[in-house]
């Protein structure tokens, strides 16, 4: 019954490009691989896998019912906010994303006990409970969530990006989005104001090839998703989004870009998310075989040990590192599991700042 | 014979207007397409065309005067061939025969009633309706306060131009809110004071700059979004509720969202369905939202300062037709009044009438009616929809033991149907008459003029309610 695929879904080999500019108008430059230090490539590692085992251990919390809802995974797409944030300036830069929203904030080195114990819904959590998966924030981190409606975060992340140019604090607001969300109206709608106005943003489009059950070219007459802000003179790249050392370069030329006053920038990265769209998600749309080849051939955290190997760094050492993630991951599951719940006093609480 | 130039109504809600300027004089030819005159509206200065050629014969009513009505001619043109030197007589005469020529109506421009037809069947001229008499002053403004008079439109100015000039984080945005001066001229004055960082036309994206504004809110800042009409912020409803409202509550308390969205809400007059609701109950049934919809200037101006204060998100629901009325408003230096307070606008002992927005100025009518036969009515503005003062009105039906509930809206889940509920679950022992509302019709709202008139609530509504609940 299930159609095949019309075209291809595994990432594109090609490191990262831009379009071929339309006009004479001026475009970013052409990004470059990072190049990294050992040092880089072991904290490059060292989130990518925490962001893996820590949504492996959220699967597994989901199974034991101690989370609820939806719980939407983030695995396999760990290049892609390892590479973005740690281009960003954690001191001005903003973040904001969709519902898929683990992995941005473990890349943003905020807390894992906080944010897993706010998938189980405790008091200890980040939003003391009262958020769960799909809404979390931290404006310590410049953090902004964590938001549940598909494509409101591009809005909301031009706002952001509206007040730092309104308080010229130098800052950039990057706000990611799904390939589904890509073909909201408001994602247009803020496209047009932010190049009308040069706002200092670069739009993520986090291409995993579904939304949910449906196939990129099922959903958009332009698949090619990176070209959807040429009608606004957004210039666009496309990025292998599972490749971090591409991701890492590619956010460079598209900061210089964006921190120049030179307006917004969209950025496609192409990747792959090996689970179900949420956790009651069977994904009968794709093959097994389809998943099993991307994480054979693609697979951003065994790229980047053989990057690791070739800079010299022992496989003793890249142990050493798994156990030590695999601890915290244990940590916070226990933490998460443990935490009281909140305070039923909680429940009229926080639905207003003021008192009237 | 003659044609007759009438003054234009150049807008749904206009009524009378300024000739500022003529620019012909008697005996000129004109064509089509020629400006006339200009012409000053509450909203805007517009230019009046010819629609005819022909000459110039008489100009009837001098540039400078003010408080034209609609429908009055103002001035005569004779067309090709016709006798140009019509007797002043003659063209003074026809301004006040009845139902006009096609030939004359023609000549407007558009089509405008004559002064005759106007008193009879046009929208009941807000504007123009008494004035009650006692009022209780507000318990929040201190006795001997100086007061100013100001229409509601310069009031909701005053107080954004007052909040932006003590709070840089304070910005305007919307649709024709800078250039244009505000489609309603509520913004009229802030792009040339505030400059255009602080005073942002937006391209027609509701949902867009809905948004925009909402994360500028989380990132810090406090927004001003201006919905031309609520009707048109339906587009933008889910960053309102989801984004706005929410976020404090999501986050734990971590992220807020101080934001003002604003605009006329309401029905206007002869816009028809689509640009004719009130979404008073809409917002006021979503937890985390400020709902605020003022019937006078002060309450405009001191909770609209009271709004872009606060650090929750707001929905400010103004009123179009009440833009251009004036009010006494206290002349003080920072006029603020407090969010969820109503206000009795009338002490009685009857009968409790409670309203909002443009329902406090027909209850206040219907009170004064009232009076006159005996009937002591007191009259609640609950000026804060979300949260809702419900002491007060509590407090008032113990006194009264008679509850009325007159709402410029559809009956239907209403916030008339919510003061019914509350009344019945805390004050069931006060009420000697079941409450009743006075609501709108429960249909979409007509065109025409007649049916447009049948749907919206009005004083005799309010005056047969009052009696039914007092068995007279």
């Amino acid at each position: 019954m299930a159609k095949a695929p019309a075209r291809k879904t595994a990432a594109p080999k090609k490191v990262a490009s831009t379009p071929a500019p339309s006009s004479n108008r001026e475009q970013p430059r052409d990004p470059v691989p990072y190049e990294a230090t050992p040092e880089e490539l072991e904290k490059f590692y060292r989130d990518m896998l925490l962001i893996r085992r820590f949504e492996e251990k959220a699967g597994q919390l989901y199974g034991l019912g101690l989370i609820g809802g939806f719980c939407h995974l983030y695995i396999g797409q760990e290049a892609v906010a390892v590479g973005l944030q740690s281009a960003l300036d954690g001191d001005r830069d903003s973040v904001i994303t969709g519902y898929r929203d683990h992995g941005h904030m473990l890349a943003y080195g905020i807390d894992p006990k906080v944010i897993m114990a706010e998938l189980t819904g405790r008091a200890a959590g980040i939003s003391k409970g009262k958020g769960g998966s799909m809404h979390m924030f931290s404006v310590e981190h410049k953090f902004y969530g964590g938001h549940g409606i598909v494509g409101a975060q591009v809005s909301l992340g031009t706002g952001l990006a509206f007040a730092h140019k309104y308080r010229g604090d130098g800052g950039v607001a990057m706000a990611y989005f799904g390939d589904g969300a890509a073909n909201q109206g408001q994602v247009y709608e803020s496209f047009n104001m932010a190049e009308l106005w040069k706002l200092p943003i670069i739009f993520v489009i986090e291409n995993n090839q579904y939304a949910m059950g449906t196939s990129v070219n099922r959903a958009s007459a332009e698949d090619q998703l990176y070209r959807r802000g040429e009608s606004f003179r957004i210039p666009g790249m496309q990025v292998d989004g599972m490749d971090v050392l591409a991701v890492r370069g590619a956010a460079e030329a598209a900061l210089e870009w964006v921190r120049a006053g030179k307006g917004p920038v969209l950025m496609e990265l192409k990747t792959y998310r090996y689970r179900g769209h949420s956790m009651s998600d069977p994904a009968k749309y794709r093959s097994r075989e389809e998943v099993q080849a991307v994480r054979d051939k693609s697979d951003a955290i065994e790229h980047l040990k053989k990057l690791m190997t070739d800079a010299g760094i022992g496989d003793d050492r890249i142990k050493d590192i798994d156990r030590e993630i695999r601890a915290i991951v244990a940590e916070s599951a226990d933490f998460a599991e443990s935490a009281p719940e909140p305070d039923l006093s909680e429940l009229y609480t926080d639905v207003l700042v003021e008192q009237y | 014979m003659a044609i007759e130039l009438k003054m234009p109504a150049l807008s749904p809600t206009m009524e009378e207007g300024t000739l500022a300027k003529w620019l012909v004089k008697e005996g000129d030819a004109v064509k089509s397409g020629d400006i006339l005159a200009e012409i000053e509206t509450d909203k805007a200065t517009m230019e009046f065309e010819a629609v005819d050629e022909g000459t110039i014969t008489r100009i009837l009513v001098a540039e400078g005067t003010d408080n034209v009505k609609v429908g009055t001619v103002i001035a005569t043109i004779a067309g090709e061939g016709e006798e140009q030197d019509v007797a002043p007589a003659q063209a003074g005469g026809a301004s006040n025969s009845a139902p006009t020529s096609a030939a004359a109506t023609g000549g407007a421009g558009l089509p405008t009633p004559s002064s005759a037809a106007m008193d009879e069947t046009a929208p009941a001229p807000a504007a123009d309706r008494p004035v009650a008499t006692e009022r209780a002053s507000d318990p929040a403004i201190p006795e001997g306060t100086a007061m100013v008079r100001l229409t509601v439109r310069e009031a909701l100015r005053d107080a954004m131009a007052e909040e932006m000039r003590a709070d840089d984080r304070v910005f305007v945005m919307g649709e024709e809110v800078a250039e244009y001066q505000g489609a309603y001229k509520v913004t009229q004055g802030l792009l040339d004071e505030f400059g255009a960082r602080r005073v942002i036309d937006t391209p027609i994206t509701e949902y867009g700059f809905a948004g925009l504004g909402a994360g500028a809110a989380m990132g810090g800042l406090k927004p001003i979004i201006e919905f031309m009409t609520f009707n048109f912020a339906m587009q933008a409803i889910d960053h309102i509720i989801n984004s706005a409202a929410k976020t404090n509550y999501m986050s734990g308390g971590q992220m807020r969202c101080p934001i003002v969205f604003r605009g006329p809400n309401g029905a206007a007059a002869r816009v028809g369905a689509q640009h004719s609701q009130n979404y008073a109950p809409w917002y006021a049934s979503v937890p985390g939202l400020i709902v605020i919809a003022p019937y006078d200037a002060a309450d405009a101006k001191g909770l609209l300062k009271a709004a872009i204060r606060t650090e929750d998100p707001v929905v400010f629901l103004e009123n179009e037709l009440l833009y251009g009325r004036s009010f006494e408003v206290p002349d003080v230096e920072d006029f603020v009044l407090p969010i969820g307070k109503a206000r009795i606008m009338r002490e009685g002992s009857d009968v409790t009438i409670v309203s909002y927005s443009i329902g406090v100025g027909l209850a206040l009518e219907a009170a004064d009616q009232l009076a006159g036969e005996g009937i002591d009515a007191e009259v609640i503005d609950l000026r804060t929809l979300r949260p809702l003062d419900t002491a007060t009105v509590l407090a008032s039906l113990k006194k009264t033991n008679r509850l009325v509930v007159v709402e410029e809206g559809w009956p239907v889940c209403s916030i008339a149907s919510e003061l019914a509920m509350v009344a019945m679950e805390q004050g069931f022992d006060d009420l000697d008459a079941p409450v009743m509302r006075v609501c709108n019709e429960d249909v979409p709202l007509p065109y025409a003029n007649n049916l447009e008139k049948a749907a919206l609530i009005d004083t005799p509504r309010v005056v047969k309610a009052v009696k039914a609940v007092l068995h007279r």
